[in-house]
């Protein structure tokens, strides 16, 4: 019973954290007008979280270079299981304008896997919305064909992962 | 002994029951407030649920072992106070969790940890002599610190310590970590200092701490209904409008610095209950 309440609870409460790798800032600004009283995404439990640890999804925009790679991928590492990345944005998914320029190296995919990806430049807050609750029913299936996606799969093999051994 | 029971299991359920529900009335109220609608009234739940089935990650093993002491600090409290002992004792106790929720925090390398960490000793610093001038007002006027004869006593203490009850509304401002006090780490604020006090606790931890932190609110507004103990449904009013209160001030103040806090804080607070202790000590 009790794991059927945590299985509810994700569904409940998504905790996102919005990393803008190199953006133009079109897709922040459409991604943080969702947290306004218009969309107003906390009446479902939805909350933009500043601390990776805290967070269940990870919102990346813009184009990913040389130099932001590294920190997309710690923002990633740092996330807790289970975990869900949106791409938002042409240049998150396939480095849009930008693709060519020597410093990029494209998609957020090239970094880490990318469970739901939002085309549109910039994508409209009701599709970024609409992501969310993609990346939920994505939780949900894994939550029914019971793939562990929790301790034991990821890189903290027994539960625990101390960072400062990295 | 059987009753003992009841009133430990009671007081053990009461807390994360009426706790949690208070704090998702905040978040209604406050949204409400801001012209949003806000999560639904369970969301606190939903929240920390979500958190405990969550992957453990720890950065130190004694931030797992202070996130225990913080819920098992808070919780002794509350049960002692649902069986009516000592405030003093009560007060101390709750000190303890706090302390443990610092040291937590000091355990990890993280910037924003030790800073979040060393605001939330100022703020120790700033409510704890507050809280115990306000149990020394509860002696002058019924000669004991324990709640049983505080619930015995036969006129509202609010009449006798009007400006003591202003003093623990400070000190529950900062307990409730509402603004403009909310400094180590924030209720809605979630980017502020990336959280804080609560940087480095994640997953099954911060629940625990959320756990905790629910124990506190409990407690700390039945410490406000023991100013009209006389009557019940007083009680369930002054607990109400102090907590409306509370949610009034966090949206419509900003954040504050520490030195204004501290100075603040201690030149209102100290005044007010060095004035009410030499009123009660005349009359």
């Amino acid at each position: 019973m009790f794991k059927k309440l945590i299985q509810k609870s994700r569904i409940k409460s998504p905790w996102l954290l919005h990393y803008d790798c190199s953006s133009c800032n079109g897709c922040d600004i459409e991604t943080l007008a969702c947290l306004t009283p218009v969309y107003d995404i906390e009446r479902f439990g939805i909350i933009n979280v500043g601390n990776p640890m805290h967070a269940d999804m990870l919102l990346v925009t813009g184009t990913v270079n040389h130099r932001n790679k590294k920190v997309l991928a710690n923002l990633y590492d740092q996330m807790p299981y289970p975990k869900i990345v949106i791409a938002i944005g042409s240049c998150a998914l396939s480095g849009g304008i930008f693709r060519e320029a020597y410093n990029v190296v494209g998609g957020v995919d090239k970094v880490i896997a990318v469970d739901v990806y939002v085309p549109g430049c910039p994508p409209k807050p009701e599709a970024i919305i609409d992501s969310v609750v993609l990346g939920l029913q994505k939780i949900n299936q894994w939550q029914k064909e019971e793939i562990s996606h929790a301790a034991g799969s990821g890189p903290g093999q027994s539960g625990y992962i101390n960072r400062r051994s990295r | 002994m059987t009753r003992t029971l009841i009133t430990i299991i009671a007081a053990l359920l009461a807390g994360p029951l009426l706790g949690g529900l208070a704090l998702g009335l905040d978040r209604i109220l406050t949204a409400r407030l801001q012209s949003r609608i806000g999560p639904p009234l369970l969301q606190p739940f939903y929240d920390v649920i979500k958190l405990w089935g969550k992957e453990k990650i720890v950065v130190n093993i004694w931030q797992a072992f202070c996130a225990y002491c913080y819920v098992a600090a808070n919780s002794i409290a509350l049960v002692l106070f649902f069986l009516q002992s000592d405030l003093l004792l009560i007060l101390f106790i709750l000190a303890v969790g706090a302390v443990f929720l610092v040291v937590g925090a000091l355990a990890s390398t993280s910037p924003f940890s030790q800073i979040g960490a060393h605001r939330e000793l100022l703020q120790i610093l700033t409510y704890e002599p507050l809280l115990i001038l306000v149990t020394m007002g509860i002696y002058l006027e019924t000669g004991s610190f324990k709640i049983t004869t505080v619930m015995a006593w036969d006129r509202p203490l609010l009449i006798k310590l009007p400006f003591l009850f202003v003093v623990l509304g400070y000190a529950l401002t900062i307990k409730l970590r509402k603004s403009p006090f909310d400094l180590s780490t924030s209720h809605h604020a979630h980017q502020e200092l990336v959280k804080g006090l609560l940087t480095d606790y994640s997953g099954p931890f911060l629940a625990l701490i959320e756990l905790g932190h629910w124990y506190e609110v409990v407690l700390l507004l039945g410490l406000c209904s023991l100013f009209w103990a006389t009557n019940p449904a007083a009680m369930v009013v002054l607990v109400i409008g102090t907590y409306m209160a509370e949610i009034l001030i966090d949206n419509v103040t900003a954040r504050l610095n520490w030195r204004w806090m501290l100075g603040y804080i201690w030149a209102m607070g100290l005044t007010l209950s060095t004035l009410n202790l030499i009123w009660l000590y005349v009359s």
